[in-house]
């Protein structure tokens, strides 16, 4: 039985099958309206959170699936007192899958060693948020045609984003990616990824501090939001939130087929002006998010039935 | 000069950094044998200047090699038979290490979850880094365990 902690427990060859899934899905929702008849999932979500939760059940039931579970830690037995462990050895009773949140980090993973159904980490803490990566990872697929000789501009928070550092981890599978990191000086991209995946594997990156001097020369701009609930500090919160923002007129300095991706939800990062540009994929990613949900659950139920 | 007398079986613990004796003989649970430990501190050598060591008599299965690798793999292991010096045992870095450190990461899901193991696994060899399975924080070695 497999589970999904990071994107990366998924090779090239997999992803690439995930994709095309979801891409088929698409484009024929109909083939799949009663795939998962009959299967339950659990989401047990013990923070808050809109569209990731939403997005799973959306995915389950458009693939004639149901649905059940909590949405936050006061809701469910966590509040009791009950470990993670102990609680997913029950929820595995009660349903074929499970799309586990937690603040966390490594929650995820301690569930997945205790479990008799696959589990999906669908965020831990400020560790890893594989399907938002898979989210992003189709949209570029779905709307660039793949991976490979593309310069990425990470821009915002990448010292706690998580999408931001589980998004390299997968590019960098792919020849010819370059990225452009764009951040304040405190907010910058962790050692451990700077020194242990980019330039171990030779990848090129730079970085800098103003967006204008990136906009130029990106296929791909991946806006974040600065997250008030990884700071243990709030002034240092109110310090950074409004550090980027990205206008029509800073767009103007950008490609015409560039593409804006934000993880979502937006605050002020993006200004709603820009929305209307054709360059600004982040709702349409939104979208994207749940057709590979949908082809993530189908496959891990199918490799937990021997049917890959 | 200080006389320890030899042992005729068991080891001896050799190259240990100045100072590191104590926590070595608490990592290796040393304290819960019931066997014959001298723990020499500052002794003089001429490759380290001062060295700690420790001879313990009791045989070598009871030792933690992978403990003792994580702690420091420059150590000599001395194994003693009939009173000769009869295998040196070379020291490896450990693939992972179960509870010997604690992750420090305030984020970490063993912050809550405290039955969890402790356990951190090798990711970089020639750096001696160690991050723990769950949140794959890097933590290090002065973060062990109080046994």
């Amino acid at each position: 039985m497999r589970h999904l902690m990071s994107p990366l427990d998924l090779s090239v060859e997999e992803l690439y099958g995930l994709l095309s899934l979801a891409n088929d899905i698409e484009h024929n929702p109909g083939k799949y309206a009663h795939a998962c008849e009959g299967k339950k999932l659990a989401t047990c979500f013990y923070e808050p959170s809109t569209r990731t939760r939403l997005s799973f059940e959306s995915a389950m039931l458009n693939l004639g699936g149901s649905v059940l579970g909590f949405s936050s830690a006061d809701s469910s037995s966590a509040a009791k007192g009950e470990s993670v462990s102990d609680t997913i050895r029950v929820i595995s009773c009660y349903a074929d899958i499970c799309a586990i949140r937690h603040p966390k980090e490594g929650a995820a993973l301690v569930a997945s060693l205790k479990s008799s159904i696959p589990v999906i980490n669908a965020g831990d803490g400020g560790h890893q948020h594989p399907t938002q990566t898979l989210t992003d990872l189709l949209t570029i697929y779905s709307l660039k045609g793949g991976f490979s000789n593309l310069t990425i501009g990470l821009c915002g928070d990448l010292k706690f984003g998580r999408t931001v550092h589980s998004l390299i981890h997968a590019l960098i599978r792919y020849p010819n990616v370059r990225f452009v990191l764009i951040s304040p000086e405190e907010l910058r991209i962790p050692d451990y990824i700077r020194e242990d995946v980019l330039q171990k594997n030779e990848i090129p990156f730079t970085e800098l501090e103003r967006l204008e001097d990136a906009m130029p020369e990106l296929d791909i701009l991946y806006m974040t939001r600065v997250q008030k609930e990884r700071f243990f500090n709030e002034e240092d919160y109110v310090r950074m939130k409004d550090f980027y923002i990205l206008t029509k007129d800073k767009l103007s300095m950008a490609r015409e087929d560039m593409l804006i991706l934000h993880p979502l939800p937006r605050v002020n990062e993006i200004s709603v002006e820009v929305d209307d540009d054709p360059r600004a994929v982040y709702f349409k990613q939104a979208q994207y998010g749940v057709y590979v949900r949908m082809a993530l659950i189908l496959t891990l139920l199918k490799w937990r039935d021997g049917l890959c | 000069m200080l006389n320890i007398s030899g042992i005729s079986e068991g080891f001896v613990l050799d190259h240990i950094k100045a100072g590191m004796s104590m926590s070595i003989y608490k990592d290796l649970k040393l304290d819960r044998l019931d066997c014959q430990v001298a723990i020499i501190k500052n002794a003089r050598s001429n490759k380290m200047g001062k060295k700690d060591m420790i001879k313990v008599e009791c045989p070598i299965d009871m030792l933690d090699l992978d403990i003792l690798g994580f702690i420091d793999h420059n150590i000599t292991v001395n194994v003693i038979k009939g009173d000769r010096i009869v295998e040196k045992k070379k020291l490896h870095l450990p693939k992972q290490v179960v509870n010997v450190i604690r992750c420090k990461n305030p984020r970490c899901i063993t912050s809550i979850e405290q039955e969890l193991d402790q356990i951190f696994i090798l990711t970089d060899k020639e750096k001696e880094i160690y991050r723990c399975k769950y949140c794959e924080e890097q933590q290090k070695k002065k973060h062990r365990m109080v046994r």
